[in-house]
């Protein structure tokens, strides 16, 4: 609307988003203020600036590494949603391809189940999921890659698919006239065209894998914590929590997020209008 | 060449298909069946019939929680909805600093619930410092400071959403609208509103199943306390499977009444908001 504008209310309408922005910002730098103060501060004074009776550098922060093992959670949560993420991408475009080119009865139906696993909450399936990995030794990094897969299926299927019926069938077709095989055809022609798709499809799977809190809790909980359950793990039992540590922990499990964001921010969004509109 | 994909489908279909049924369609037909069954581990099931059920409804902690749960994620529908949409109505005017204003107010989403949580339980914690209470004095503030969390963490989400609903609204329409003399309130109320119906819903989807589902955030947060009075149904579900020996069936059960429960809000919201929904 290119309207007369009126720049009082412009410059009111800036300040009132500047100051949005700016308590949105507060908590985290409150959580950044109190990673440097003793523990003892943090609960009787919580949002003054550490002062040097109340400064310890960076002791909450050795203190909370050491205690939880951050960098082998760090580890573990890096491998967990590197290899679920390229896993999801790779096994759901092909399913979703097979199941969207091929119509049979049984493609339909898979389809379906597919599409409606979607609505399922995690605790539907959390303790039959679990005994299964158990019995079946997926109870591991590497296993548990299977259950992302598995369980991301729904919408990642869906998001592809919902792609590929939109592409003309000519061009697959006329590679297959030509004698390439379906591997060729996949790979050389449907795959290149996928690459939007598989973007928005990888920062959803991303951000669900490396915030997921209760699934490897309890596949793989005890012997490999990841970030979320590490830091939850600092509770300990009867409430007795390291504050200290904990405020350093919560800013140390944030610095890979805001990397992250800001590396990939332009299909982030994008990314989430996509995933939107076709959930 | 249907019939030469099919000779695939070993590579192309069944490594998905066989995650799928290991992941989800075994573990949840198993689910199904174990909620009519008493078990300590899958193994030891035996047929009960309807007892799960009934001992479900006499549990206070899950009526209770149920009752919280819907509670509150009408609160949190409606308020992370209204600041969204009135956000994304100010992001969209062309402002000074617009892009780093949206970048600001969809970072906390990236942030894991876990994280989420105890961020707000030293905040509000802080605040309540004053009169002396904890987060977990009162189930009022362990309900609010949730409310708090989702709406931090969603605002910005579906703010995105709806801006690009607006700006697929045809520039057509909204000058005609000007032209007819029409002022910013008929407009957002005639024009802007009716022609992202598709939007709403899909935000109202989003906000109502999120708020359902929650437990990552609840657990951080004041983990159900005090005496599970702020319990949310995903929590109550996990608590009662792991907390409590010999009522997995009851914890079984509950879940399968949780699913039926969003299946069904995720279907009557769908129908509801879709049947308002205009072809601009």
């Amino acid at each position: 609307m290119s309207k007369k504008r009126n720049p009082t209310v412009e410059a009111i309408l800036f300040l009132v988003l500047l100051i949005i922005c700016i308590l949105f910002l507060v908590p985290i730098f409150i959580v950044l203020i109190n990673s440097f103060k003793s523990r003892f501060f943090i609960s009787s004074s919580p949002f003054s600036l550490p002062q040097a009776k109340t400064y310890v550098g960076m002791k909450n922060y050795v203190n909370g590494v050491e205690k939880i093992d951050f960098f082998s959670a760090f580890r573990y949560s890096l491998f967990i949603t590197v290899f679920s993420v390229l896993a999801i991408d790779l096994v759901t475009s092909m399913l979703g391809w097979y199941l969207t080119r091929v119509k049979t009865k049984f493609t339909s139906v898979m389809y379906l189940l597919l599409v409606t696993s979607m609505i399922v909450p995690f605790q539907m399936v959390m303790f039959t999921m679990s005994k299964t990995a158990n019995m079946l030794h997926l109870d591991n990094p590497v296993g548990i890659i299977v259950l992302y897969v598995g369980f991301g299926a729904g919408l990642s299927t869906f998001m592809f698919s919902g792609f590929i019926k939109s592409v003309p069938l000519a061009l697959e077709e006329a590679a297959m006239i030509d004698g390439a095989t379906p591997i060729v055809t996949f790979f050389q022609i449907v795959l290149p065209m996928l690459k939007p798709t598989a973007i928005t499809v990888s920062i959803l799977n991303t951000m669900w894998v490396w915030n997921d809190y209760l699934l490897p809790y309890l596949t793989i909980g005890t012997d490999y914590k990841t970030i979320p359950i590490a830091i939850q793990y600092l509770r300990g039992g009867y409430g007795s929590v390291d504050m200290g540590a904990m405020m350093a922990m919560l800013i140390l499990a944030m610095i890979p997020v805001i990397f992250f964001y800001f590396f990939s921010q332009k299909f982030i969004i994008e990314g989430v209008i996509a995933g939107a509109v076709k959930g | 060449m249907q019939k030469s994909l099919q000779k695939y489908f070993a590579l192309f279909a069944l490594p998905g298909l066989i995650c799928f049924c290991l992941a989800f369609f075994i573990p949840f037909i198993m689910g199904v069946v174990l909620s009519f069954c008493k078990f300590t581990t899958v193994t030891d099931a035996h047929f009960v019939g309807l007892d799960n059920f009934r001992k479900m409804f006499v549990d206070d902690t899950f009526m209770n929680s149920l009752w919280f749960t819907v509670k509150y994620a009408v609160v949190c529908t409606v308020s992370v909805n209204f600041f969204a949409f009135g956000l994304a109505l100010l992001l969209t005017r062309k402002i000074k600093g617009t892009n780093v204003f949206r970048t600001i107010l969809f970072m906390p989403n990236l942030i894991g619930g876990i994280v989420l949580g105890w961020i707000w339980q030293v905040i509000i914690n802080g605040v309540l410092l004053k009169y002396n209470a904890t987060i977990v004095t009162d189930p009022k503030y362990g309900f609010w400071g949730l409310v708090c969390v989702m709406n931090w963490q969603s605002i910005g989400y579906n703010m995105i959403i709806y801006i690009a609903g607006i700006q697929n609204i045809s520039s057509d329409l909204l000058e005609a609208a000007e032209i007819d003399g029409a002022g910013k309130w008929v407009t957002l109320k005639d024009v802007i509103i009716p022609s992202m119906m598709s939007t709403f819903t899909i935000c109202l989807f989003l906000s109502v199943t999120n708020g359902f589902k929650l437990f990552d955030q609840n657990l951080a947060l004041t983990a159900g306390d005090p005496g599970r009075q702020t319990e949310m149904l995903a929590l109550n579900i996990v608590n009662t499977f792991y907390g409590r020996s010999g009522f997995e069936g009851v914890g079984q059960a509950k879940a399968l009444v949780f699913t039926v429960l969003v299946a069904v809000i995720a279907f009557s919201q769908l129908k509801l908001t879709r049947s308002r929904e205009v072809e601009a």
